[in-house]
């Protein structure tokens, strides 16, 4: 009633106060860097929202925290580039890339994770074990050099645009990329029959495999889903941003505090939460070097203490 | 209650990973309402000792006086100190059925504040004498863990993991990078160990018997608290939150009181930790540091207190000896597998294999004296 | 306390070898030298290279040296000081070796520096750590290092930048110690002679992101300083041209190396002329270097195509511990004395020029100014364009200048 307005309308002007008036002094003391770093935030944001949707699918149906989720980015990541590299495709990487880690995780689900349904803490250490492993497979095999991709000169280049003197183009193509999928993804969900199982499975998950349907069948295709998307990720982030042994650990992380933010379990959450953390990260490199990087996990460290779910979570 | 919630509180994995039947050396668990007087508390205890018990103890006393100083300080020593950090885990995940990768952030900001209140050669130390430094690191290491706690403990259980990882590595980058404090990547160094009349702790045998005396306190400590009735409580909002919050137990206190308590293991485990390197920098409490805890824990197995020094035990052996049997580079790989073989076929780590061979055994026994015509 | 037991748990366990078997004996004429490198992690393919280094120099002294034979025992950490101290003490300790080399990383160095002063008996002798605090702060009497540290590698690039007219820069570089050392080594003769940095960007450890540092690039800088390493600089030159910037580059000692100059093929025009520093180049001209490079690849088919710079570090490390051996003809008793003036005494004819050590036992030797040209046949490499000999930790200052600056750090120097 009316406090719940009053609530939405404090909170609104609380933080968005002094985001407005940094944002106006940004603008006047150098407009060039803030339209940049607003630019950056985004693209960014849109990466974090490729590699945390799978992560936030695989455990809004399944409870599982697959801490392994950053390994398969990174797994995909190497089996993409060696791809592209024998092939010179680079659309061939991605798509070798996707279809790598949706691969590992679609056999992840049915081999280990079916016999240890309903143990949400073991499910958990198998994939700190699993991640461990695989990166020490990984560097075993590609060792500590760091790879690049070679993507089309098309879309490697640079875009000329207002007020700064041009922007890659490669960063517009994946934050466009981005969008599209988060729409594929919503159309799966919402519009087709499987999403829709998915969806009830996510409310109550006995209730669904109550009614008939193969929820083993179900828990694997979204595994695979969510393994891919990371495969995916890896590819696309790593032309941006190179492959090395380190990453996979940053992406987890990144996925970890962009679900937090946004909401476990909820798509349109880890969007939300991309954004917020994407720009945080950005703004807070540009304007605060030092502590740029601590800045995003004061922010989720705030979501945290106000709302526990996150912004979009939903209770059950 | 929803038909979901319902099942939500079945199908939640915390309740069933942690082994609810007592080990036989917790005989039976006292009643959760009365509070337990200390004269018959303390027979009872000393009833449930057994032979082993007595073999243990004289053999970790008698340990340093047998073996070269290296293996006093580096392996005895070094897995006292890490166990006792690992110990502050399984408190928190066999007992309260929240892991919590953060312990190694509240062992390393303890550790931290010893260097920063205390001495070492970096001009940010104040220099304040040992005993201040020590008791103000362990408090503010304690208060750093309540905190933790708070921020973790109001959401479902499998979310602790995520969060306490997300804060441990949160507290690696602000030692990382905040020069005025924390020193940053070069960290501090020469962080002495104090002289107490005229011993140096950090000879291996004082620290070896300092490290052992923090450790059975802490072993000690928890075998006490399970049995009280916070522990008691702690364990009944372990299995089922929603009754204990019915039977009118404040659930959120008492989780985040469990990680004060685990905070205070971990504080003292760090200082042991900053003594024995004589220095501390952002990788001691890294994310390898923070996944290496956890691995100890589940290696010796969250069931029983002893099972974190027993993994660490292990745990330290292998680091220090798998160079001279396999390729040492691929160290990360072997743990890794150990981790991986014992979560899949043996969660309760190395004590579920004890006592899977203990009961093989007594099976076994049993068998042979019915065929001997018993 | 130390001293007694090796020595006689040796003597006893000669007498009982001696007693049983007349003559292998071979106990004796062994000295056991431990090799820390750092093995495991990303920087392992580092550590392995160190490695070679390592056996290399054995190799060329045919596994002898002072009439003993040597054998290495061989440590591994994941440049961590606490690991790094925890192989060292193994070695030390429970394998009773009778030198220490290594480590590698610059806050291992300090670290081992640390414990060597515990060992007073065991000489230490660095790898490839090149941190400045090993041998400026609190140095310890058995830790020797047979080449000069990251600052002293940039000495001279400061008053070349200025000769092609760059006199005010944007540095760019990461936010730990290495990169501090780089930076002051290049500042100390820079702003001495009248350049201005204009602003220091310290980006933290592992980012690959440089969007947000390259908004904050002002519009009126002649060059920018990149101190990075060679990947990540690959990665900083593409956002750096996607965004249209064309500055010239001036780089540290790892920035322009082979992965960023042949990139797949893909010749940066942009990156001719750049210059850098170091200690060592792949074009040195000397039938020393040439050799060291051929019997590098002779015995190492699995290494890179040139040896590296751990490869070269440590095998001047070995050099100077089986020449310093070989000085004193293999005596290590009384403390290992003799062994240490020998050391301290000691000329090393290294590939890439003459080292001796200084009075905190830091090498000085020479840096080696290079810069990016084109070869006939297309291919870019970094050739030598000057050479600076005798280059001291102080950095071509005075010691009293020197020592009013202190080490680097984010804000040392400065000349804005």
């Amino acid at each position: 009633m009316r406090s719940r307005a009053f609530q939405l309308w404090a909170w609104l002007i609380v933080i968005g106060g002094p985001i407005a008036v940094f944002v106006v002094w940004a603008l006047v003391d150098n407009a060039r860097q803030f339209v940049s770093t607003f630019l950056n935030g985004v693209t960014l944001a849109a990466l974090y929202f490729l590699v945390a949707s799978g992560f936030t699918l695989v455990f809004g149906l399944m409870r599982n925290v697959n801490l392994a989720h950053g390994s398969l980015y990174l797994l995909g990541a190497y089996v993409g580039w060696e791809v592209g590299d024998a092939t010179d495709m680079w659309l061939l990487a991605v798509a070798a890339g996707f279809l790598t880690a949706a691969l590992v995780g679609f056999l992840l689900q049915v081999f280990v994770f079916r016999f240890m349904q309903g143990q949400d803490l073991r499910q958990t250490m198998v994939t700190i074990g699993l991640s461990i492993v695989l990166a020490d497979l990984m560097l075993w095999q590609w060792g500590g050099v760091i790879y690049q991709f070679d993507p089309p000169r098309a879309i490697y280049g640079s875009l000329p645009m207002p007020i700064i003197r041009g922007y890659p183009t490669y960063r517009i193509v994946v934050f466009l990329g981005a969008v599209a999928i988060g729409l594929l993804l919503w159309w799966f969900l919402n519009r087709t029959r499987v999403g829709m199982m998915i969806r009830a499975g996510v409310d109550d998950r006995a209730m669904l495999a109550a009614s008939g349907v193969n929820v083993q069948r179900v828990f694997a295709l979204t595994f695979a889903i969510g393994a891919g998307m990371a495969g995916f990720a890896g590819v696309v982030g790593g032309t941006a941003l190179s492959i090395s042994p380190g990453e996979d650990t940053r992406y987890l992380l990144a996925s970890l505090v962009v679900v937090i933010v946004g909401g476990m379990g909820s798509i349109t959450g880890a969007a939300v939460g991309a954004l917020l953390i994407g720009l945080a990260e950005q703004f807070g490199l540009a304007y605060a070097p030092t502590y740029g990087i601590v800045f995003t996990f004061v922010v989720m460290a705030l979501v945290l203490a106000f709302r526990p779910r996150g912004i979009l979570g939903k209770p059950a | 209650m929803s038909a979901a919630q319902w099942r939500r509180a079945m199908n939640s994995g915390a309740g069933r990973y942690a082994l609810r039947t007592a080990t036989p050396a917790a005989a039976a668990p006292l009643p959760a309402v009365e509070a337990p007087r200390v004269g018959p508390a303390i027979s009872a205890a000393l009833g449930k000792i057994r032979l082993r018990h007595v073999i243990v103890l004289a053999a970790v006393i008698v340990y340093p006086l047998v073996v070269s100083p290296f293996f006093t300080f580096q392996i005895g020593g070094q897995s006292l100190a890490l166990g006792l950090i690992a110990l502050s885990l399984t408190f928190l995940g066999g007992y309260g059925g929240m892991v919590s990768l953060a312990q190694m952030s509240v062992a390393g900001l303890a550790g931290y504040m010893v260097a920063i209140l205390g001495t070492s050669i970096d001009p940010i130390s104040l220099h304040w004498p040992w005993w201040l430094a020590v008791a103000f690191a362990i408090l503010i290491a304690t208060g750093f863990a309540t905190f933790v706690g708070w921020l973790s403990v109001r959401t479902e259980g499998i979310y602790t993991i995520m969060i306490t990882l997300a804060i441990g590595v949160a507290f690696y980058y602000l030692t990382l990078q905040n020069y005025s404090l924390f020193a940053g990547h070069r960290g501090f160094n020469q962080v002495n160990a104090p002289d107490v009349l005229g011993v140096n702790l950090r000879d291996p045998l004082p620290f070896y018997y300092l490290s052992l005396a923090c450790a059975l306190g802490g072993y000690f400590f928890v075998q006490y608290i399970i049995r009280a009735p916070f522990g008691i409580a702690l364990q009944g909002v372990r299995d089922n939150p929603r009754r204990m919050r019915a039977l009118g137990f404040h659930v959120t206190a008492h989780r985040v009181a469990a990680y004060s308590v685990a905070g205070v293991l971990a504080s003292v485990g760090g200082v042991l930790m900053i003594w024995y390197n004589n220095q501390i920098s952002p990788e001691s409490t890294g994310l390898g540091r923070m996944i290496d805890i956890l691995v100890i824990a589940v290696l010796g197995g969250m069931r029983h207190p002893i099972g974190a020094f027993a993994g660490a035990i292990v745990f330290v052996l292998v680091q220090n000896f798998a160079i001279d049997l396999i390729a040492r580079e691929r160290f990360n790989l072997v743990i890794g597998c150990v981790f991986l073989a014992i979560v899949l076929f043996s969660p309760d780590g190395l004590l579920g294999l004890w006592a899977q061979l203990r009961a093989r055994l007594a099976a076994f026994g049993a068998q042979a004296k019915f065929r001997s015509g018993g | 306390m130390r001293l007694k037991t090796p020595v006689l748990r040796t003597l006893m366990g000669t007498a009982a070898l001696v007693a049983l078997c007349a003559g292998t004996a071979q106990a004796e004429d062994t000295i056991k030298i431990g090799v820390l490198a750092t093995l495991e992690g990303p920087f392992a393919a580092g550590g392995q290279d160190s490695m070679r280094g390592a056996d290399l120099a054995l190799k060329l002294h045919n596994g002898m040296a002072g009439g003993k034979k040597i054998e290495f025992i061989k440590g591994s950490s994941d440049a961590s000081p606490d690991k790094a101290v925890n192989a060292t003490r193994k070695l030390v300790e429970q394998d009773k070796v009778d030198i220490m080399i290594g480590p590698l990383s610059g806050d291992e160095g300090i670290a081992v520096k640390n414990y060597s002063k515990t060992q007073p008996n065991i000489t230490f002798i660095n790898g490839s750590s090149g941190a400045q605090a090993t041998t400026l702060v609190d140095p310890s009497p058995n830790f020797f290092r047979f080449h000069t540290e990251g600052a002293q590698w940039m000495v001279g690039l400061g008053e070349h930048a200025l000769s092609k007219g760059y006199k005010k820069v944007f540095l760019v570089a990461e936010d730990y110690g290495f990169p501090y050392s780089q930076v002051q080594g290049f500042m100390a003769g820079y702003c001495k002679a009248g350049g201005h940095v204009v602003k220091k960007a310290w980006v933290p450890l592992g980012t690959k992101d440089y969007s947000s540092v390259i908004s904050t690039i002002p519009g009126d800088v002649d060059a920018l300083v990149v101190v990075l390493g060679g990947a990540d600089a690959v990665n900083f030159l593409t956002q750096y041209e996607q965004v249209g910037g064309d500055k010239p580059m001036v780089g540290g000692t790892i920035t322009v190396d082979q992965t960023v100059l042949n990139f797949k093929g893909k010749r940066r025009e942009s990156l001719l002329g750049t210059p850098s520093a170091g200690p060592m180049a792949d074009s040195i001209d000397t039938p020393e270097w040439k050799k060291f490079v051929s019997d590098y690849k002779a015995n190492f088919k699995d290494g890179f195509p040139s040896p590296s710079l751990f490869a070269f570090l440590y095998y001047l490390s070995t050099e100077a511990t089986l020449e310093g051996l070989d000085a004193v003809k293999g005596d290590l008793s009384g403390g290992q004395k003799a062994y240490r003036e020998a050391l301290q005494k000691l000329v090393l004819h290294g590939p890439a020029g003459d080292i001796k050590i200084d009075e905190n036992r830091n090498g000085i030797g020479d840096t080696y100014i290079t810069e990016v040209v084109k070869k006939p046949d297309g291919e870019f490499y970094n050739q030598v364009v000057k050479v600076t000999h005798n280059v001291t930790e102080t950095l071509g200052l005075s010691k009293e200048e020197f020592t009013k600056m202190g080490l680097g750090s984010r804000e040392v120097p400065s000349c804005p």
